[in-house]
């Protein structure tokens, strides 16, 4: 049943940075802050870590002009809104790229898992939503992390079906608490887009 | 049934996006979606939690001008250049409920057809009454106003002479991650529409037509602003079969 369609997406464009970022793109003064630039906003639960990466496109170049976001449990597996989640983490980030290299960067805690609805737990992760000038439709995906043990048994990974993708889902360890989740839009690496 | 029955999200799961309602990922006239369209099938699965849930923001973040683009930049005495408008509309899934709580955050270029940005390159000059951003969280109706100046048209580098129609940019956070979307909002009549190579990304004319916000002169503010309603369609979740146990009773 589809009462409504729902409305088209158009591209973020090359100035989404001006709605979604405005003191970023140097129109300060208009809202106190941007939203998303903190998700850790006191004594949180948990591991602190850092979630950083760059998008590519077909070529290989990345992205200088793209928006990430990105949304997660706490340190205890309860989303923000959730009875007894965490007062000091909004679950929420949102980071313009960098206009040099590229970089996008979170500074967050580790996500415990969440449950799956048929049963079970989903292995910890991160959704990310990426948003640009060419991309028409905003690209969801997630980030896990490779040195969790829960991966084995994740609902999600579970079901790609060309196993050597698994892999374009996982943050690599770069350092003690460094986690690094580069995006590839296109090519051989192509990473593993959600429809959900 | 009462109201309260109808306002209230069902806890389901969200109902599959259907790709003909959007834009193909690769469109090579747009020339940027050429090295930027992923190429494999994505991957499908029923929302999670992680879906289902979503950032939510109060009335209380916004300021008292955050919604007024007319005035949200300038010095207080002043407004923005141009034709003023009242955008507006409601916000509602795609079966018909309102969506609460909706987080609209809005972009544009000035009435000249000029961003205040750093990579604008249109000769078009900067109005320093006018930054270009604004928000607006919906109502228990689903419903949003924004006060601006109507955008001009602009050119850009794609093609060798390729305009872009008026529009502004909306972002929308719906109840869940699921809904987020990004969209543009045309005006009526304006003839780039039909031509512009975004647009044109969206194979359904009907898809197309549902982004061109038509003239809603009742709504117009006599000696001050012509109006515009937009509406928006979001995802949305359908009912368990316990919720429809719990009604029938
Ligand atoms: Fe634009």
């Amino acid at each position: 049943m589809n009462d409504f369609p729902e409305t088209a997406s158009q591209t973020a464009g090359p100035y989404v940075h001006i709605g979604c970022t405005p003191n970023f793109a140097g129109i300060n003064g208009v809202y106190p802050d941007d939203l998303g630039a903190k998700m850790i906003t006191g004594a949180a639960n948990g591991t602190r870590i850092t979630l950083l990466g760059q998008v590519f496109d077909g070529t290989g170049t990345p992205l200088r002009d793209a928006m990430v976001e990105a949304w997660q449990a706490d340190a205890n597996g309860l989303y923000a809104g959730q009875p007894e989640a965490d007062l000091h983490f909004t679950g929420f980030g949102r980071c313009a790229c960098d206009p040099v290299d590229g970089t996008f960067r979170f500074e967050t805690v580790r996500p415990a898992a969440v449950p799956w609805p048929q049963g079970g737990m989903q292995a910890p992760h991160i959704t990310i939503w990426i948003v640009a000038r060419g991309i028409n439709l905003g690209l969801h995906t997630r980030a896990y992390f490779e040195d969790a043990p829960e991966n084995d048994s994740d609902p999600v990974l579970g079901r790609i079906e060309h196993r050597n993708r698994v892999r374009t889902l996982l943050a690599q360890r770069e350092e003690e608490s460094t986690y690094r989740f580069n995006i590839h839009l296109q090519g051989a690496g192509e990473t593993m887009f959600f429809d959900v | 049934m009462p109201d309260k029955t109808n306002n209230t999200p069902p806890k389901g799961g969200y109902a599959a996006r259907l790709p003909a309602n959007h834009p193909v990922a690769l469109y090579p006239p747009y020339r940027t979606s050429v090295k930027r369209s992923p190429q494999a099938a994505p991957l499908s699965f029923p929302s999670t939690i992680s879906e289902e849930t979503g950032p939510v923001f109060g009335h209380s973040m916004l300021g008292p001008l955050d919604g007024d683009l007319l005035r949200n930049f300038g010095p207080q005495d002043q407004t923005a250049i141009g034709p003023r408008i009242i955008v507006h509309g409601r916000v509602q899934d795609q079966f018909g409920r309102p969506v609460a709580g909706a987080l609209l955050e809005v972009w544009q270029a000035n009435a000249g057809g000029r961003y205040r940005h750093v990579k604008e390159g249109y000769i078009a000059p900067l109005d320093p009454n006018f930054g270009g951003c604004g928000r607006v969280i919906t109502d228990a109706d689903g419903r949003y106003e924004l006060r601006t100046v109507k955008p001009g048209p602009y050119p850009w580098p794609n093609g060798p002479n390729d305009w872009r129609p008026a529009h502004i940019h909306f972002s929308v956070f719906g109840a869940g991650f699921a809904q987020r979307l990004i969209t543009q909002m045309y005006f009526e009549g304006d003839p780039l529409i039909p031509l512009c190579p975004i647009v044109r990304t969206i194979n359904d004319a009907a898809a197309v037509a549902r982004l061109i916000a038509p003239l809603d002169k009742p709504h117009t503010l006599p000696m001050d602003a012509l109006a515009y309603r937009f509406d928006i369609t979001l995802r949305g979740r359908r009912q368990t079969l316990f919720e429809n146990r719990m009604e029938g009773l």
